[in-house]
């Protein structure tokens, strides 16, 4: 199986160590990872702040680069939804780039989505033996509807004590650019998620989204709660032999 | 000369909607529910509301009336079946809504899902003002009024009629969004149904 | 007399600014909603064919609106054949103008008012006053808001800002026959609201309405309601006229057979609202009148994707379940509109020309929680999405996001980028300046790395 890396223009910027860690993942499961280096951004930031064009152009650069491809797995469920539900409406039927958004944009994965639906495995083999928490995030939970796939792989890592977070279908208050245009309620959000991931009791917040986890993570710092955040990719990459740092 | 305000609007829409695509409309909604027990759903839901409500033979339906409402001055609204009629109401003719102590009707059809009574101002229901104003409502349902759920009561109502559908006593959820019984319409509802 | 909305200063990110840091108003709009969202989830779970309802809902509203024009005639000629009159108002000024015209041809100088969005929207009572008519509301709701010269807050629940003992406070500072022992017992302030309107209803000749639905097929109006005040208001007066939006129209009168299951369940969370009264045309010997109000309904629906906010049913559900209006609270949305709804119809009704307006639909995170409970599945987070790229934008963001969509794509220029921040990394200071410090203010920010994910591939993938 031919299967593409989309690693989002976040992931690879700011977090390099998540796409290291989907590498180290996929290719323990026996798979032969690509990475077409002409790839940039989905266009989210744009197309939802509303510069539509530059969006577009992002898109048809995104389906150009990623044509051919039996799956393009991304670590980012926000990411993958906006390729999935928004470029069809983006890149309208008929419209220059249409036939190309219609072969690719089914074949985009979640990661979460990907292991379970494509690669059939729920235990990957992983071992964490910490106190974790998951956030399921907003556009894994009602955009992909990704359902309990990370939590099924969740409980399958060794040592792992996976802890229920109050309210985690609410969201964290990232949404893009909306944390700077609306910096109050944002952060309102923002600290009642928190106040949930304490409640729990966890070390580790999970979720399947460095986008969403970089907001509330850049709260519990600037908190002190000694909680850290950390990408599914890296638990589910974590073995006895090579620990997650 | 400027156009109506009804013209301008008209060829405003067929301006605006001129292309959209045609719709159908899916129905693949329940409409009928299945219900085994009519009688026992639609006195649990009623129930649900606070409302008052017993289950009582058909015989028994007079007796049960009577005593419910002895010492109350009730209104009666024309049609009401003789036997359901309070005994000290026939000689002082209907009560005044606005000073009676409460109302006493039938209904047009019922629905056990939501535990909903329709009233259509036919023979025995009253005018709307009748079952509004007074504080008290007592209101018979027969067991083959009762219909499982919204659609099958939808088909069996004559929109001509002015409807009223009643689903409890009167109740506001204005503060805190919890829901409060008895404000404006009647702060008591009670239902006899009659099962044969 | 309640305030209007009409010109109000400020925009999105101030207004709900202020309102974050109200522990009152948090405390009370996080019972409310959370206390509405189970109960809807409850109820809407009891049903099995929910999504078959909802998606009919969907479909009869589009239906509605593909042939709104017919449907009116249609609905007209049946109002008419059974004594009713209806009018047609192109906007505000001319639906308040023919009720005014209509309320002083009775000889009166008071109605009394069901709750209603339209007359909300037009600003019918201040239009009323300012004719000598006094415009009394009879919801209990829109009561407090009115006695405490306050602004509605939620669709449905107009005063959900206010907790029982402000409410409490209100009626006995405003209400003139308050009972002084007054308690906050919800039972007590609705009982003490009963007896101060009763006398109203019983006195009062001209009441004005909205309505939920208008049957074409038949001509029958239909209002939802809890109290009974609608139905006081709709079956004691001599006159009644109602002001009701054009898109409010069903075809026929077996769609309610849908819309009957799927609003009371979205919108109090009941299995059915205490009353549901219907009548066509004048019931009873009763004098009605219909206002069919445009007032920027067409702009709306000459609108490919927006036109979708037209099916909306007033439910509230979207209110209830959103994050953004649990914290702002409605008041910072400056519009009778509140909510996700509020963020898609107040930027189409009246434009984005100022900045509240333009600010509206970016009040969202997008997190789509509103479009899951929508009873017409209006796709709201589209909707916002679409309205933002009508939006006008600020010359440093347009700039900023050129010089962003630049970079991004092409490979080239995003890793020379990509090095430039590695080479800044350690000098980034934990505050930022300017605009960026709306992140930095309560958020750290992450560590930059040694090297961008794609240097990594190519060295060691």
């Amino acid at each position: 199986m031919r299967v593409a890396l989309f690693i989002t223009c976040v992931n690879d910027t700011l977090f390099p160590g998540t796409g290291k860690a989907v590498v180290s993942l996929l290719r323990r499961l026996g798979c032969e990872v690509d990475f077409p280096a002409a790839q940039t951004c989905c266009g989210q930031m744009h197309v939802n702040t509303g510069y539509r064009e530059e969006g577009v152009r992002l898109a048809r650069h995104f389906t150009e680069v990623f044509a051919g491809y039996d799956a393009v797995v991304a670590p980012s469920g926000s990411c993958a939804a906006m390729v999935r539900e928004q470029y069809p409406k983006l890149v309208r039927p008929g419209s220059r780039g249409a036939a190309a958004v219609a072969a690719v944009a089914p074949k985009v994965y979640e990661l979460s989505e990907f292991l379970v639906d494509v690669l059939k495995v729920e235990d990957v083999g992983a071992y964490f033996p910490h106190r974790v928490t998951y956030h399921p995030t907003c556009h894994s939970l009602r955009g992909l509807r990704l359902g309990d796939r990370p939590a099924r792989l969740l409980r399958n890592v060794r040592g792992l004590d996976l802890v229920p977070l109050p309210g985690a279908e609410e969201c964290c208050g990232f949404g893009g650019t909306f944390a700077v245009k609306n910096p109050a309620v944002s952060s309102a959000m923002g600290a009642d998620k928190v106040r949930g991931v304490l409640d729990t009791g966890a070390e580790v917040l999970c979720a399947a989204d460095n986008s969403c986890l970089m907001h509330i993570g850049g709260m519990l710092g600037r908190q002190r709660t000694g909680v850290r955040v950390m990408h599914l990719a890296e638990i589910l990459a974590s073995t006895e032999e090579v620990k997650a740092s | 000369m400027s156009r109506s305000a009804r013209e301008d609007i008209l060829a405003r829409i067929s301006r605006a909607v001129d292309g959209a695509p045609e719709v159908e409309i899916p129905r693949r909604y329940r409409a009928t529910a299945r219900v085994d027990d009519l009688v026992g759903l639609f006195t649990e839901r009623v129930g649900d509301y606070r409302a008052i409500v017993h289950v009582v033979p058909e015989a028994e339906v007079p007796a049960r009336i009577a005593g419910i409402v002895a010492g109350r001055r009730m209104v009666v609204p024309d049609g009401l079946p003789a036997e359901w009629t309070p005994p000290d109401a026939s000689d002082a003719g209907p009560a005044d809504p606005y000073t009676a102590d409460g109302v006493i009707t039938g209904c047009a059809v019922a629905i056990a899902e939501t535990g909903t009574i329709v009233l259509d101002t036919g023979p025995g229901q009253g005018s709307r003002a009748q079952t509004l104003v007074p504080d008290y409502h007592l209101c018979v349902v027969r067991a083959d009024q009762i219909v499982a759920g919204v659609p099958e009561a939808v088909s069996r109502l004559d929109p001509i009629r002015p409807l009223t559908w009643i689903s409890g006593p009167s109740a506001t959820s204005d503060i805190e969004l919890n829901r409060v019984e008895g404000v404006h319409g009647p702060r008591t509802l009670e239902v006899l149904v009659a099962v044969s | 007399m309640s305030a209007t909305f009409i010109g109000m200063p400020g925009n999105f990110p101030k207004n709900s600014a202020q309102a974050v840091q109200n522990s009152q108003l948090r405390y009370n709009l996080r019972k409310a909603t959370h206390t509405i969202r189970g109960k809807r989830a409850s109820v809407v779970g009891e049903l099995p064919d929910w999504q078959e309802l909802r998606a009919a809902g969907k479909a009869i509203k589009d239906e509605t609106l593909r042939h709104l024009d017919r449907y009116l005639l249609q609905l007209e000629e049946a109002v008419t054949a059974a004594g009713g009159h209806v009018h047609w108002a192109r906007d505000a000024a001319e639906a308040n103008r023919i009720v005014a015209g209509l309320v002083k041809a009775t000889g009166e100088r008071e109605v009394v008012k069901v709750k209603s969005m339209a007359t909300q929207e037009i600003g019918l009572n201040e239009a009323l006053a300012a004719e000598g008519i006094t415009a009394y509301e009879t919801d209990l709701a829109e009561l407090i808001v009115q006695l405490g010269d306050d602004f509605p807050s939620h669709i449905l629940v107009p005063a959900i800002h206010r907790n029982r003992a402000e409410i409490r406070e209100i009626f006995l500072d405003r209400m003139e026959d308050a009972p002084p022992g007054l308690t906050d017992e919800p039972a007590a302030l609705a009982e003490a609201a009963r007896v101060h309107l009763r006398e109203r209803f019983l006195r009062s000749r001209v009441a004005v309405s909205g309505a939920n639905f208008m049957i074409a097929e038949t001509g029958t109006l239909v209002v939802l309601e809890s109290e009974g005040n609608g139905r006081m208001c709709l079956t004691l007066p001599e006159t009644l006229i109602s002001v009701v939006g054009i898109e409010k129209v069903l075809p026929t009168w077996r769609d309610l057979e849908v819309f009957l299951q799927l609003l009371p369940r979205s919108s109090t969370g009941e299995r059915m609202n205490p009353y549901t009264s219907t009548w066509t045309g004048s019931a009873e010997g009763q004098d009605f009148h219909l206002v069919l109000l445009d007032n920027g309904r067409t702009d709306v629906l000459a609108d490919e994707v927006g036109r979708q906010a037209l099916r909306c049913i007033r439910c509230s559900a979207c209110l209830n379940v959103c994050p953004v209006y649990e914290r702002a609270g409605g008041h910072a949305y400056g519009s009778v509109y509140p909510g996700p709804i509020g963020a898609i119809l107040t930027p189409q009704l009246r434009g984005m020309g100022s900045e509240l307006d333009a600010s509206l639909p970016y009040a969202s995170s997008l997190c789509g929680a509103c479009y899951e409970v929508c009873p017409v599945a209006i796709d709201i987070p589209e909707v916002l999405v679409d309205l933002r790229a009508k939006a006008p934008h600020g010359a440093a963001e347009r700039a900023g996001m050129r010089v962003a969509g630049w970079v991004l794509n092409d490979q080239a220029r995003l890793a020379a980028a990509q090095r430039a921040a590695t080479r800044l990394r350690g000098l980034v200071p934990r505050r930022l300046p300017g605009p960026l410090s709306a992140w930095t203010d309560t958020r750290d920010l992450p560590d930059i790395p040694e090297e961008s994910f794609r240097d990594w591939w190519e060295r060691e993938g």
